[in-house]
């Protein structure tokens, strides 16, 4: 009797355990271990003529993203995905912090706010911009009127900046809300009580204890800011390539899949090295909390 | 010398009132206390004093000049938070630094004043801890070297021992009047612990509903109450309602109790025949075994019997708890020491009628 109490116990839990976790690791081994793992052996190998690979092993994947035309696109990219970045910090921390300070029936309203225009296609919203932008455009008749245009704005990184910057700001002014309404209000009290102006009381309370939502507000626009090939085809015009395009081009136009996987490799290296530096940072913050 | 004027002063939030007209006088050097159940107006007036809200009616000088027009972050006067509202992202040193980089010292007074009070509170050792690697006294003490490295005119100290576990509070206490004596600075606390209100204040506030009750020295308080708020909340009592007579109050199924001849000029509703509240501590009260040749009703001083129905053994001093015939409740007594009586045992009760207190209702 007392020899069969705790492996029962122990098999239920462990039967629990795979109910619950079972459906999401099998979903995520199918479909993103494995392909992962696909993408990661492709590297090393030469490619097909019509795509594919060819079982050869090689290191010349690598040693073509060292060619500057390459690196000019992953460094451009990574330079527009910076500039989204802090354009998106810079407008998404005064609005997170104005509906953090809402009366608790304003803050839900604000928030779905927020949200709404991810009730819309993406596409649909994206397209919506060129209407905007393009030289008959709603802002360049506007200009016209005022005698100041018509401007390319168009086709150039800035309109890419901006679509980018429209579809993920909300990925700024969630997590940034949600640090900054945390935060104990006798803590900026403490601040003012001590002789603190309200703008020393920002930089010195109230900016680093919201630190940890910078820094995930910051990937979450990064990050699909990085990878993103539709903006840069629609508003960009094509002219501008960003990496997402390069790698979506090598597989289904150049038919260079291992090149293709070399190059979302170096992605995946930059978002991981940046994935590492924002946990390390949120659990400096968090034992501080 | 008045440091605080306080004149009425309202504040009104929606519906609710927090505070009706209040005004208090709060002298320089002495260690006032706010005292009064939850919701009472004790920590709205706290945070008018600190500039957190604005009353909206009323006036408060400091000094005599009007404080109100003055933001927080210029007012002399510093908050101990009931949740100490350390800075969570600074060494202990640096939260105590933080008031005085404010005003721009140099480096070497603000060095030696921080390392100063840290000394006094003695925490010179966790100078360089954060707060969550302190316990929850050190934490309290560091929330207090911060609000006092800025020798403010006034501090406020929002239920300052709340938190602590009860050795720690009375170290606790101790300190805070030690360091009100050394430093001069005028105290004011908030607290809904009447004990703890006794034993730290020069003065108390009592307050009720955004208004106050009573303003007094805590023996006044205990032995004075002017209101029946007061008799009941401050300290342990035994309230009677009846009707005043000759002799004492007459109260319905218990007879007439001994209280005070109402004096000329104190309470002018307490004349013959008015209603009014018998107020009586339980360490007033005596206690006398009845044998049984006294089973029958008579004279006993007082005039009441009861029945022991609980006994409590404090230490110092024993609570009885009576079943008194007619009596809603029970009646509680003290004595020192151990009790001399057993439950179950009948006994009468007495006191002097210049213990007692009556009471306008």
């Amino acid at each position: 009797m007392t020899g069969t109490g705790p492996p029962v116990a122990a098999v239920r839990k462990a039967a629990g355990r795979l109910v619950t976790l079972g459906p999401g690791f099998g979903f995520l081994t199918v479909f993103l271990l494995v392909p992962l793992a696909l993408v990661l052996s492709y590297t090393v190998f030469r490619r097909g003529r019509f795509g594919g690979v060819v079982h050869e092993p090689t290191g010349e994947n690598f040693t073509r993203l060292a060619d500057p035309l390459y690196l000019d696109v992953v460094f451009g990219s990574v330079k527009l995905a910076v500039i989204t970045t802090l354009l998106a910090l810079l407008l998404g921390y005064p609005t997170a912090y104005m509906i953090a300070k809402l009366p608790a029936k304003w803050k839900v309203i604000a928030l779905v706010a927020v949200v709404l225009p991810f009730w819309t296609n993406f596409l649909i919203r994206t397209y919506a911009w060129i209407v905007l932008l393009n030289s008959e455009g709603m802002l360049n008749s506007g200009l016209k009127a005022l005698g100041l245009g018509p401007v390319e704005l168009l086709y150039t990184d800035g309109a890419i900046v901006a679509g980018l910057l429209y579809a993920y700001l909300p990925l700024m002014i969630l997590p940034l809300y949600s640090a900054i309404e945390r935060l104990d209000p006798s803590l900026r009290e403490a601040s003012a009580n001590l002789g603190a102006r309200p703008a020393r009381t920002f930089w010195s309370v109230t900016l680093p204890l919201s630190l940890p939502g910078v820094l995930t507000g910051c990937v979450f626009v990064f990050v699909p800011s990085l990878g993103n090939f539709v903006i840069p085809e629609l508003l960009g015009g094509g002219r501008r390539i960003m990496v997402g395009n390069l790698i979506r081009d090598q597989f289904l136009k150049a038919r260079d899949w291992p090149f293709g996987s070399v190059l979302a490799l170096a992605v995946i290296a930059v978002l991981v090295l940046l994935l590492f530096a924002q946990a390390w940072a949120a659990r400096r913050a968090g034992r501080d909390a | 010398m008045t440091l605080i004027s306080i004149d009425g002063v309202s504040r009104r939030f929606g519906q609710v009132t927090a505070l009706d007209t209040v005004s208090l006088d709060i002298r320089q050097g002495e260690f006032f206390a706010l005292l009064g159940p939850s919701g009472c107006g004790k920590t709205t007036l706290l945070r008018i004093l600190a500039g957190f809200e604005q009353p909206d009616d009323g006036k408060v000088l400091l000094d005599g000049e009007d404080l109100l027009a003055v933001p927080p972050h210029r007012r002399p006067v510093n908050l101990m938070f009931q949740s100490y509202a350390l800075f969570p992202h600074m060494s202990v040193e640096k939260n105590v630094a933080y008031g005085l980089e404010r005003e721009r010292l140099p480096r070497q007074e603000i060095r030696d004043r921080v390392g100063g009070v840290l000394e006094t509170v003695g925490l010179a050792a966790q100078a360089r801890r954060r707060p969550h690697e302190l316990s929850g006294g050190q934490r309290q003490r560091v929330a207090l070297a911060r609000a006092i490295v800025k020798r403010p005119r006034l501090l406020l100290l929002d239920e300052p021992l709340s938190a602590l576990d009860k050795k720690v509070r009375a170290e606790m206490q101790l300190e805070l009047k030690r360091l009100q004596n050394e430093v001069g600075i005028t105290f004011v606390v908030v607290t809904h612990d009447q004990e703890e209100a006794m034993s730290l204040a020069d003065r108390i506030a009592v307050m009720r509903g955004g208004r106050v009750e009573q303003v007094d020295a805590p023996v006044d308080l205990y032995e004075r109450p002017r209101t029946p708020f007061v008799a009941d909340f401050v300290g342990a009592n035994n309230l009677f309602e009846g009707r005043v007579t000759g002799k004492g109050l007459e109260v319905d199924e218990l007879g007439v109790l001994p209280a005070p001849p109402s004096r000329p000029g104190e309470g002018a509703g307490l004349a013959e025949g008015s209603r009014a509240l018998l107020a009586i501590r339980p360490e007033r009260i005596r206690l006398t075994p009845l044998t049984r040749s006294d089973e029958e009703p008579g004279e006993h001083g007082g005039g009441l019997t009861g029945e022991v129905v609980d006994v409590s053994f404090y230490g110092g001093t024993s609570h009885v708890a009576l079943s008194v015939p007619g009596h809603e409740g029970h009646v509680l007594a003290a004595t020192q020491g151990p009790a001399r009586v057993d439950v179950g045992v009948r006994v009468a009760l007495s006191w002097a009628a210049g213990d007692a207190t009556l009471l306008q209702v």
